[in-house]
């Protein structure tokens, strides 16, 4: 009988180490976090700028009391769902690096920290369409500003002046320019209206004044389908319903290649641009120039912004204050911004970093346009803001499926639009937010 | 279990050795918990990994969030008792149904043509004048080890008008160019990423089946004036059905989970909705809407028809297989 016992008690031994040993591999990343009351602080910080660790060395050589970890992440929605899972979990990381449109998906899942008292004084070096889609226009503050994507107009210069094209200025004539090209060379476009991302369409309706996503009180709104949106909807439907310009997703490989063989004319894109121009169309280097972005009536001077990010403390760091130090440092200070520059080719959101030394040569693939990023501070400043929120995946996830449906069909947006909303306004609902109807 | 060998056995300096005195009472007890403790290591495991997430999946899809205000900054979000709501909407859903249609679809297409690839790719390296039998083999099964994402951005590429080679020749021979990543031909085109990557490995199971086989039969068959073709008709065929059986479980298993293929193709192309197939929309509900608790419902009702439908075929092709052998 004794034996019976000591030999079950070993086995049951063995299945419970084997068990805590697999939950101590699920969990060996919080590790560093703990512990660091007193004596030097370490924070981590989950990015995906490349050479985002370089610039947190410079930080690591200067503060030895503050120690940053930079941990590499996939970029955009794949982060965003790490980010809530691992807040869920509490085992979220001190710092993350986030799209302004995530950031009130991230703050209604209690991922972010209000660090407003943290950051005092700030608000002022950044632009304030920028700054708002940090606050949401209240008293917290959620992040800070670290990159921006002003829209701008790219195209070949080579290519226009061979068919005797102007730059358009307004859209009337960017659609003009779409038909002229259509009529000298049948076989070319000037550009695609992409369905699979949804950040660009995004960009052109704020540019138009569009305000997706308000609140009144306790209650949401979501202004998708309302008249500015409609316009631009309504403009690229008709552009593609006559075939003045392509249909095409955007990031394909036959996408490259349309740009690298001048199959496709211009590129409505934002300041980061270059840098997608020199992998995708690495041929066609130098011949490119930027102009600002066409604008609806004459004599108006807007842009709308595609991507950019912000540096947020999560509501897990247990170290708060050094952490909103380091992203104050990260994002205002001039030797982190000069480095962020080089190292991680971003387009800093300071207004002072735009005009410095940082950014006084242009990108080696506009070497033609010496003045690029004079006049991309000139554009940036022009940023109409921004509204967001907290469900902009589901409607970003809507526009993929009912604008490549309906540029597929070529059968013009007003469907397309409604159906966003509807699919925005009821995703809202179901998650049981207020939401106006 | 079975009884201890009769006769003095040594104690490995053990007090108590353990085979020494064997009391009956010690031995039938022994005999009885013995099995609980080896299966004890799987059990924990299976509970830990497999029964747990699923319970934890389970009870995810009967909650829901409620939000107070705006939904925005701490304890706006509180998880509440739901009952059969999330159910009820994934059922009513017409996107999920929409996708089940469009993978049956696809599935009508994929099955027949692999496991008839498989079965006569089979019979080809089994038959007894074919040279190259390794070679072959492996070249069939080759694709099988392609991972499945490697294989659609492959065939992604060769679909593109723009970049395909196909496209290209077509051009030059002054022909039609179909879009492949479009409308009727996506079905197409999605359905050849699988018979391509699946049919290797429906091959081999087939295979080893039929050299499993006693040659004797094959012998009788001949002495009784059979060709090739006969024999391979009504001797191999009837005989390897249960491995016909399995694979067509498998694919069929395979087919209503597919989601790298579409999911990769996806940006290539205006063709392929984010809810294409259903595993599609669970994902897209639980990690690009938030929505974990519609996405578990969503995944419980997926499982449970996967279950019915092959718990149903298992059924008619059981029933099917001994009628034959009964006839």
């Amino acid at each position: 009988m004794p034996h019976i016992t000591r030999r079950s008690l070993a086995a049951a031994t063995a299945v419970l180490l084997g068990a805590t040993a697999l939950t101590a591999c699920g969990s060996s990343d919080s590790g560093d976090k703990a512990g660091a009351e007193s004596g030097p602080v370490s924070l981590t910080y989950w990015a995906w700028a490349p050479g985002m660790d370089k610039v947190a060395a410079l930080w690591n050589a200067k503060h030895p009391d503050i120690k940053v970890t930079v941990q590499k992440q996939a970029s955009g929605d794949d982060l965003v769902t790490k980010i809530i899972t691992a807040a869920k979990a509490h085992k979220a990381p001190d710092l993350v690096q986030a799209e302004y449109q995530a950031l009130p998906t991230l703050v209604s899942n209690d991922a972010l920290a209000d660090i407003a008292e943290e950051v005092h004084g700030v608000k002022d070096r950044f632009a304030p369409g920028i700054w708002q889609q940090t606050t949401f226009g209240g008293e917290a503050v959620y992040a800070l500003p670290q990159d921006s994507g002003p829209l701008m107009f790219f195209y070949r210069e080579d290519l226009f002046k061979q068919y005797g094209l102007t730059v358009p200025t307004t859209w009337d004539e960017f659609a003009e320019t779409a038909r002229a090209v259509k009529k000298k060379a049948p076989k070319k476009s000037l550009t695609t209206f992409s369905a699979n991302d949804s950040g660009l369409f995004a960009g052109l309706s704020q540019q138009a004044g569009a305000k997706w996503w308000t609140f009144e009180g306790d209650t949401w709104k979501v202004g998708i389908d309302d008249a500015a949106t409609r316009k631009v909807s309504d403009f690229w439907g008709g552009l593609v319903a006559e075939g003045a310009v392509d249909n095409q997703p955007m990031y394909t490989p036959a996408w490259n290649k349309a740009l690298n063989t001048g199959e496709q004319l211009a590129w409505v894109s934002a300041v980061w641009a270059p840098g997608t121009l020199t992998t995708a169309a690495p041929d066609t280097k130098g011949k490119w120039a930027m102009a600002p972005l066409p604008q609806w009536n004459k004599g108006e001077n807007a842009t709308g912004s595609w991507g950019g990010s912000s540096t947020a403390v999560t509501t897990d760091s247990k170290h708060k204050a050094a952490a909103a130090e380091f992203a104050t440092w990260l994002n205002t200070d001039p030797e982190a911004l000069a480095a962020l520059v080089k190292e991680s080719g971003i387009y800093p959101a300071a207004t002072a970093a735009q005009t410095s030394g940082a950014l006084a040569k242009a990108p080696d693939y506009f070497a033609n346009q010496p003045d690029f990023y004079t006049r991309a501070a000139q554009i940036a400043k022009t940023t109409a803001p921004a509204a967001w929120g907290p469900n902009v995946n589901v409607a970003y996830t809507s526009f993929k499926d009912q604008f490549g449906k309906a540029a597929k069909a070529k059968s013009g947006f007003p469907a397309a639009l409604t159906a966003m909303q509807n699919a925005t306004v009821a995703d809202l609902d179901k998650q049981g937010f207020e939401v106006a109807k | 279990m079975t009884q201890p060998p009769k006769g003095v056995r040594r104690s490995y300096g053990v007090e108590a050795a353990p085979y020494a005195p064997p009391s009956s009472s010690t031995t039938l007890k022994r005999a009885r918990s013995a099995p609980y403790f080896f299966i004890l290591p799987a059990a924990v495991l299976f509970a830990l990994f497999f029964a747990l997430p699923i319970g934890y999946a389970v009870w995810l899809s009967f909650h829901k969030v409620r939000i107070k205000g705006l939904g925005l900054g701490k304890g706006a979000k509180t998880e509440v008792w739901a009952g059969l709501e999330n159910y009820t909407s994934a059922l009513a859903d017409s996107e999920l149904l929409a996708s089940a249609l469009r993978v049956l679809g696809y599935g009508a297409i994929v099955v027949p043509v692999m496991l008839g690839l498989a079965l006569f790719f089979a019979l080809l390296l089994d038959s007894e004048r074919v040279r190259g039998r390794s070679f072959a083999r492996l070249a069939i099964f080759l694709p099988y080890a392609v991972p499945g994402v490697i294989a659609a951005v492959l065939w992604g590429f060769l679909y593109l008008p723009d970049v395909s080679p196909f496209h290209y020749l077509l051009d030059k021979a002054g022909l039609p160019q179909p879009d492949l990543m479009d409308g009727g031909p996506l079905y197409l085109a999605m359905s050849n990423i699988a018979v391509w990557g699946g049919t290797g490995f429906n091959m081999i199971v087939i295979y080893t089946a039929l050299r499993a086989l006693p040659t004797e039969v094959y012998e009788a068959a001949k002495l009784d004036g059979c060709s090739e073709l006969q024999i391979a008709l009504r001797v191999k065929i009837p005989m390897v059905v249960p491995s016909l059986v399995l694979t067509f479980f498998f694919s069929i298993i395979a087919t209503l989970q597919v989601f790298n293929e579409p999911m990769t193709l996806k940006p290539l192309t205006n063709g392929i909705p984010s809810t294409w197939s259903p595993l599609m929309k669970v994902y897209s509900d639980a990690f690009t809407g938030g929505n974990i608790h519609a996405a578990s419902a969503t995944a419980v009702v997926l499982a449970l028809a996967t279950f019915a439908l092959s718990f149903t075929l298992l059924r008619i092709s059981n029933r099917r297989t001994t009628q034959g052998a009964g006839r």
